[in-house]
Order: C-alpha cells, then structure tokens, then sequence
C-alpha cells in the first residue's frame, strides 16, 4: 500500500506533486531551522566572542527579505497547486489501452459493493479490474460517509448517501493491490479492506463470465440483507438482476440502511443496542 | 421518573472504565476527605471557589487543563497500546471501546486541556501586562470558568454512567444522527460541549474588551506586548467562531431530540453542510489555540535573549493577517469530498497564503535571538523545541494543503501526525513554555530547573519517536482510528510509535515531579522581586504573586517593553526614594454566581442526556434564579483602603531595593 510506489498513472503524478512540494518547501526550511540552532547557540549568554546589541530590534531590509522568503515559496507552491487541482481532479477523464469499465461502488456497513452494469455482476469487498483500461467509477454510499482509496492508485474520494463522486483511475501493472476506506465508519470500519486483482486484458472477459455463471443474484431483497450491519469475512459474486439497483440507492428508493439492532429497551440506554458484529 | 437512564447505563461488564473510574473516584474522595477533615474547605471556597480574580481564575483554568492532559494522554497510552497489540487479532480493547476512546482523546485534548490552558495563561497574564486591577467583567470570567469544567465533568461522568460519542472527535453525521448512534455517547458530546462553549464564548468577550478597554495609562495599542496582541486576535476568533459551533451542534440536536432532518440521510438533510459548518468553526479553533502560543513564545524568546522583539510591527501585522485568513480557508478538510479543482485550487493557495504570516514570525524569533544574549532556562528551550519541531509541522501542513498531495494523505496517519506535529509543538510547548515562565509570577517561587529540562528533553524526543512514525505509516497508506489491521508493513512503525508515547510519559512523570519537588523546596525556589527572569513587560513589575489589586499605582507606559525601559530609567537615576502618594483601591467582591450557575448547569446537562424532563426544569429554573439573584446584588465591590496598600507595596519594594543593591555590590 505504499503511496511512493505507484500502479498507475494518478498515483504517479500525485506522487510526483507530493515529492516535489516537499522539496521546495525544504529549500528554505533547512536553512532556517540550520539558522535558529546557529544563532542559539552562537548567541548563548556564554560566549564573549558573540556582540551584544540589545537595542537592535528593526531592519527594514530583513524585513523585505522575510516577508519575501515564504511569499515566493508560496507563489510556487501555488501554481503547483493550481495546475495540479486541474490536472489531477479526479473526475477529470483518463486515456488508457483497452476499452473504459465502469464500476459503481457502495459504500455499506462495514463492506464495499462493487457493481459492474454493463457486466450484469457484482462483488463484494474484490474488484477486479482489466490492466490499462480507463476505470470510470461512481460512488455512493448505502449508510454513512465513507472513503474509497486504493493507495497505489491514488485520489481518494468519500461517498455519501443520496450523491453520487465521480472517480477516473488507471492500473497500469498486473497484480493484487488493497483497497479501504479512509473515513471512519463505525464499529466495523476497520474490516473494510477489499483487494483489487488487476488482471490482463485479456483475462478480464474471462472473468467476467466466470462471476456471471453465479447462482446468488443481487436485488432489492439480496441488498437489503448486505445493507445491515455485518462484517464480511470472505468475499462474495452476484449476478446483477437489476442494472438499475446503483441509481435505486442514490435515489434513496431503495432507503439506506437500518444502523444497528435494537434488541431491547434496557439495552438501548447502555450503547444503544448491541450491534450485530 | 429517571428517563433513559437505569441500572444497565453503568457497564458493570467492562472491567476497564470501571477500574478507572473507580480510581478517579478514590482520588476525588480522598482530596475532599482531606479537604474537609483539615479544615481548608472555607478557605477553598472563600479564596479559590468563588474567587473572581483573573490570577486565581487563570490558575484553576489552567489546573483543569493539567488534570484534563491526564485522563487524555491516558487514552493516547490505550490507542497506542492497542495498536501496537492488534496486529491480526482484536487487541484488548473492542471496537466500541476503542471508538470511545480516540473520539474522548481528540475531545478533551482540544476542548479540555488545549483551551482551558491558553484561556488560563491569557486570564493570568494579560491584565498584568496591561497594568490593570482585574479583567472586564469579573464575576463573568468565574461563570465561564465554571462552564468549562462543567464540560470536563459531564465527558468523565460518561466514563461511569452510560457511554461516550463513537464517532470522532468531531461528530460527522450521519454516523452522528439517531440512526446510526442511538446511544447517549453523542448527546454527552454534544451537551458538554455545547455548556462549555457558552463558558468560552464569555472568556472570549471577556478578554477582548479587556484589551480594547482596560489599558492603563500611556498603554497604546502598539505598545502592547505581542502575547496581548495574540490574546487579542485569539479572543476576537472565539467570539466570531464559537456561536458557529454552538449552532452547528444545536441543530444536531434538533435532529437527534425533536426528529429535524439538517443532516439525516432522508428527507433532504445535507452531510456536506455539517462538514462545513463545523470546520468554518474547526479552522479558525486551530488558530485560537495556536495563536497564544505565538506570543507566549513571542515573550519567551525576547526576555531570554535580553533583547525586544525584532520586527514588532511586523509580528502584529502578522498575528492579524492570520486572525483574518483562517475563516477562509475551512474547505481543505475535505478537499476529497469532490468539489471541482476550482474550489479546491483556491481553497488550497488560501491555506497555502496563512504560512507566510507564520513564516515570518519564525524568521522575527531567529532575529530577536541574532545579537541577544541568550540563556537556555526551561522557557527557552521550550521555545527552541517549537521553533524547530513547528517548522516541520508546518511543512507537513503546507504539503496537505496542495489537493493533489492531500488526496494520498487525507484522514491518513500521516494527517495525524501533521496536527499532533502543530498542536504538541505549538500550542502544547507553548503552553508549557508559559507555564514554566509565569508560574514563579503565579505563586512567587520557580519551578526546579533541572527537572523542567529533564521533562523538556523526553517530551521533545518523544514527540519525534511518537509521531515520526505515524507520517510514514501515512506513506504506506494506514488510515486513522483502525482498531485492528492485517498489514504486516504497519506493525514495526506502530511498535516505535508506541516506545514514543512511553518517553513521553516519563516526560509527563517528570513534570509531576517536578511540582512536587518545587512546592517543597519553594523557599529556596523563592522569587523575591517579582522579577526573576529579568522580564520585559509590565508582570515582573509587581510582586510574585502579585497583590489582589495588581499594581499599587497605575503603571505609567512611555514605550515598548515597559517594564525593560522603567528598569533601565531606574538604573540610571538611582532606585527612587520619594514617597509614592497610595490611594484606596476598590476590588469586585468574590461571588459564588459561576459555581452556582455551573452546578445547575451540571445537572441540567445530565438531565438533558438521559432524557429526564423535571430535571433539566429544575437544572434551568436554578440557573436561572442565579442569575436574578446576581443581577440584584446591592454590593459588587470592596475597598482596600491605602494604609494597606501601602504596607503590601513597601514590602515588595524593600525586597526589591536590597537585591538589587546586592546584586551592585
């Protein structure tokens, strides 16, 4: 999951803003911290050789130069920042080799939904996706907020009920990455990990009708039961009846979902039920 | 009869929060057994309860918020334990507890410890530095005071007696909302913070008429010393930022109490809105803490030295350019949220522009050092630690305020590490920075120096063992708040990060320490002049601790740096022997309004959480009669009549005069 060593075009450039800012930023704060142990130390009371000028307290000069100082780091940095706002907005499309997928994530409690429309399948806490293919994702969520990150990818994005974020990203080598979510959910978001297997072109067809030969569908009814508060300990496929079930729940059609389990009065004034962990 | 709350609210199951608060409880028990059976109650009450000076409200501000850093660094010690520990498995504590825990750390640290000690040092010291009796509104500063420990209390209450909010330290809805938190952890975070926010918002008030009212003579604005500057900018944030709180949580609850719908999932509530309602208050917060930190490091670096502040213009000019700029700039918290690279370009440059006012009080230090003549006590090392440690916080920050960096780094490790970088470096140094330099002004002896610096070194170094790690686990992608994780890379980072929050511990023992040993060796720590740090500004003019009314007669400003020119002008014609002309001093009365008013809002609070209707009547109808009962007060003041104003001052002038003709000799 290492930021610095990147799969795909995004999470390359970005890495390549981040590390950058950083050195600019160092090109002034070395001296300067190089400067205050210099003059603490140069200046201690103890030494005879060090003047003392205990009226000195103005320099129009040094003023100008320390205003200066950060006033043209942060120009530069600020055109980084511009430029880099455009380039790498996450809606903003991408090229790649082979034809785009598209992909609808839902965020639930505490798993991620992964729907393929134009495959009719779905998964859970797995996304597989074809090597070089522009990935054209729409998130939401099905309860609370939460944020999809695939480190390796880059741009991390939240998901809210009710709206959909658009996300465009790019897996340029094959392999097994992990994915989660960075905004905290509740009592099951630490077991919101979710692998992606970027596979070759090729192979993702293959794929594709392997998941398709399930005999679990995924519907209102199948999604209600994933809506309630669960932990999922193995990854699971569905065949997709509905292609319309993603704008179902950002319509809030199908309604988000329950929250815990009250199991009974005495316990709702302790935690507010046990949940169904 | 009791609303929500019965016999199951108290988790007789969980052994932790019963261990702990079985201890707490002990403690409190004991301290007031001892209280009692000594026989100091009166003396409390009548000194210290219903005290209404600005030193002694300062100081129990900031005793709260020493007692408020220990039961959060606990739970630091607990987060890091557990993550150290939950490597493929659970760890010791379950997620609920857990969730509790980090929500309870970032709550108390920033509202409990962070502010309650900067408002404490800016009560304590800046109607000294004025050269003033006492602050605006007395009785009110008691009120707010007291507000704010009723917060503090009804948090630890939630330790015991039910639970504490799940969700963060700030309550992000709809996880927030009824439906996902049905508990009463949200509604003891939202009616703790929402009593002592009023408290706040009256030290802010307080504090901001002070300084544009309460001047003595000759006291220009740009004759302030810089911490009245920044208490100053601090004070006029509070007053613009916390109604914004106060309002954001109100509708909150709204939603959880009355089924309103601002931030639900249905029915058209907005998530987005909550997120930048409470950052239009969360930013700015972040410069009320930081910002008395700046001039307590403003003061620091100038007294040690032996020099005034280079570019004093330029400090205020900066101090206020960053007043301003933080209310524009609340939208980089969530520039992942998907806005379009316009909003999150200009928001970014904006949190980019409020570096280059903090940049240049960085380089104004580094120049009031150049030339001076600089000693190396507690203050001062304390302030040296800032220096360098702020900087690279505020690279850190700078870094995520560039959107295409922060959509790898946001709500990372790596966030965390930033804000514990500005917060511990800055306002937590600068905190004890002011600590170790007005104590002796506080309580007219020092603090024992080699046990502040032995604090100093483990809190730096463990600082940088504690958090180096969380910015590189940010690199590898590790989120916050992850009770337990399976990534085997994470674990090596966690452990050193753990072996940091020990250093740091020793460092907080040592400080124990250290108050221990200066309290029992106070005679030989005595600070008999009222100036022990050869100070600058009108608060070593007086005695250590100062007499009730301050200054027996107005100080007399000409110039920067007060006090520094009456000395140098003392130097030079011989110390004065002609007979100051003393007058009767009238002083407001101590009055028990704000303990009062803060018991009724105790149990309104209480009442409020768990639902009991008579009871939250009961608890405003008491506030409420104490505060008619105030308004209709026949006697607000007293007067020290000069005979004794004179004996208190001849005093401290002796003491005085024969130091510093030894000090010739």
């Amino acid at each position: 999951m290492n930021i610095f060593d990147p799969q795909g075009p995004i999470a390359a450039a970005q890495k390549t803003i981040l590390i950058d800012s950083v050195g600019i930023m160092l090109a002034i704060v070395l001296p300067t911290i190089a400067a205050i142990f210099a003059f603490a130390f140069w200046f201690r009371e103890s030494n005879p050789r060090a003047t003392y000028q205990p009226h000195w307290a103005y320099s129009g000069r040094l003023e100008l130069v320390v205003w200066s100082i950060p006033t043209l780091t942060i120009i530069l940095l600020g055109g980084v920042a511009w430029i880099g706002s455009h380039q790498l907005d996450p809606a903003r499309p991408i090229d790649g080799t082979g034809a785009p997928v598209r992909i609808q994530v839902v965020s639930l409690d505490w798993k991620w939904l992964f729907i393929y429309p134009d495959q009719g399948i779905a998964t859970v806490n797995t996304l597989t996706v074809p090597v070089g293919s522009p990935l054209d994702l729409e998130l939401t969520s099905g309860s609370v907020m939460n944020a999809f990150f695939i480190p390796q990818l880059g741009s991390m994005i939240y998901t809210m009920n009710g709206m959909v974020t658009r996300l465009k990203l790019r897996a340029d080598n094959q392999g097994t990455l992990q994915g989660l979510s960075s905004h905290f959910s509740g009592d099951g978001f630490p077991n919101m990990m979710f692998d992606v297997q970027v596979v070759p072109q090729l192979e993702f067809p293959d794929w594709v009708a392997r998941t398709a030969q399930t005999n679990r569908v995924l519907n209102a009814e199948s999604y209600g039961k994933l809506a309630q508060q669960s932990v999922e300990t193995v990854t699971s496929t569905y065949r997709l009846e509905d292609p319309r079930l993603f704008n179902a729940i950002v319509t809030q059609e199908i309604p988000p979902g329950p929250g815990p389990k009250l199991t009974s009065e005495s316990a709702q004034s302790h935690i507010g039920g046990q949940d169904v962990r | 009869m009791f609303g929500k709350l019965n016999w199951s609210a108290i988790p007789i199951d969980q052994p932790i929060p019963m261990i702990a608060s079985g201890v707490v409880a002990l403690v409190i028990l004991g301290v007031l057994a001892w209280v009692v059976l000594a026989g100091h109650l009166p003396y409390l009450w009548r000194e210290w309860i219903t005290s209404v000076d600005h030193k002694r409200i300062g100081v129990m501000y900031t005793l709260l918020a020493m007692v408020m850093l220990l039961r959060g660094f606990s739970d630091a010690i607990m987060m890091r334990s557990q993550q150290a520990v939950a490597f493929q498995s659970q760890g010791y504590l379950p997620p609920e507890h857990y969730n509790q825990i980090f929500s309870a750390h970032g709550t108390i640290m920033i509202f409990f410890v962070a502010m309650p000690f900067v408002i404490g040092l800016m009560n304590l010291v800046v109607p000294l530095q004025l050269g003033v009796r006492d602050v605006a509104f007395p009785t009110l500063n008691s009120v707010g005071f007291w507000l704010t420990a009723t917060g503090a209390l009804l948090v630890n209450i939630s330790l015991v007696v039910g639970e504490f909010a799940r969700t963060g330290w700030l309550p992000y809805p709809p996880l927030s909302g009824l439906t996902y938190s049905p508990g009463v952890g949200v509604d003891y975070y939202l009616w703790a913070l929402q009593i002592s926010g009023v408290g706040t918002l009256v030290a802010g008030i307080n504090l901001v008429t002070t300084v544009l009212k309460l001047r003595t003579r000759g006291m220009t604005y740009l004759r302030m010393p810089m911490f009245c500057w920044t208490t100053l900018a601090s004070s006029l944030l509070i007053v613009a930022a916390f109604p914004i709180l106060t309002a954001t949580l109100a509708m909150l609850i709204l939603d959880r109490y009355f089924g309103f719908h601002f931030f639900t999932n249905e029915a058209g509530g907005n998530v987005m809105m909550f997120m930048n309602l409470i950052w239009a208050w969360g930013h700015p917060e972040v410069y009320i803490l930081v910002l008395p930190a700046f001039g307590i490091f403003s003061e620091v670096v100038s007294t040690f030295s032996g020099k005034p502040l280079f570019g004093y213009r330029s400090m205020v000019l900066a101090t206020m350019a960053i007043c301003v700029i933080s209310f524009m700039v609340w939208l980089h918290h969530f520039f992942t949220m998907g806005a379009g690279p316009y909003v999150n370009a200009i928001f970014g440059i904006a949190s980019m522009i409020i570096a280059v006012p903090t940049g240049v009080k960085i380089y104004n230090w580094l120049f009031t050092m150049y030339g001076g003549r600089v000693r190396f006590d507690t203050p001062m090392l304390w302030a040296i630690g800032f220096m360098v440690t702020f900087i690279l916080g505020g690279l850190t920050g700078v870094l995520v305020a560039v959107p295409p960096a922060d959509f790898l780094l946001h709500n990372s490790l790596f966030l965390v590490a930033h804000f514990h970088n500005v917060i511990i470096g800055g306002v937590l140094f600068g905190a004890f920075a002011g600590y170790a330099y007005w104590f002796p002004k506080a309580f007219g002896f020092r603090l024992h120096e080699g046990l502040g610096k032995a604090a100093f070194w483990c809190w730096l170094i463990g600082f940088y063992v504690a958090f180096m790690p969380l910015y590189a686990l940010g690199f590898l992608g590790m989120t916050r708040r992850m009770q337990h994780y399976d990534v085997a890379e994470w674990r090596p980072w966690l452990l050193v990060a753990a072996a940091g929050a020990v250093i740091i511990l020793i460092g907080i023992i040592f400080q124990i320490m250290q108050l221990t040993v200066s309290i029992r060796h106070r005679e030989e720590l005595r600070d008999r002049t009222g100036d022990p740090w050869d100070g600058r500004s009108l608060e070593w003019a007086t005695a250590s601790p100062p007499p009730a009314f301050n200054f027996a007669i107005s100080p007399d400003v000409t110039g920067e740096d007060a006090y520094w020119s009456l000395k140098a002008h003392a130097k030079q014609q011989g110390l004065e022997k002609r007979e100051l002309d003393y007058k009767d001093i009238e002083m407001p009365r101590n009055s028990p309004t704000g303990f009062v008013c803060a018991f009724f809002a105790t149990i309104m609070g209480f009442a409020l959480i768990w639902h009991i209707w008579w009871m939250v009547a009961a608890g405003a109808l008491g506030a409420f009669a104490t505060f008619v009962a105030f308004a209709w007060r026949d006697h607000d003041e007293y007067v020290i009549p000069a005979k004794e104003v004179a004996r208190i001052d001849r005093a401290n002038i002796e003491e005085r005069r024969a130091l510093t003709s030894l000090a010739g000799a």
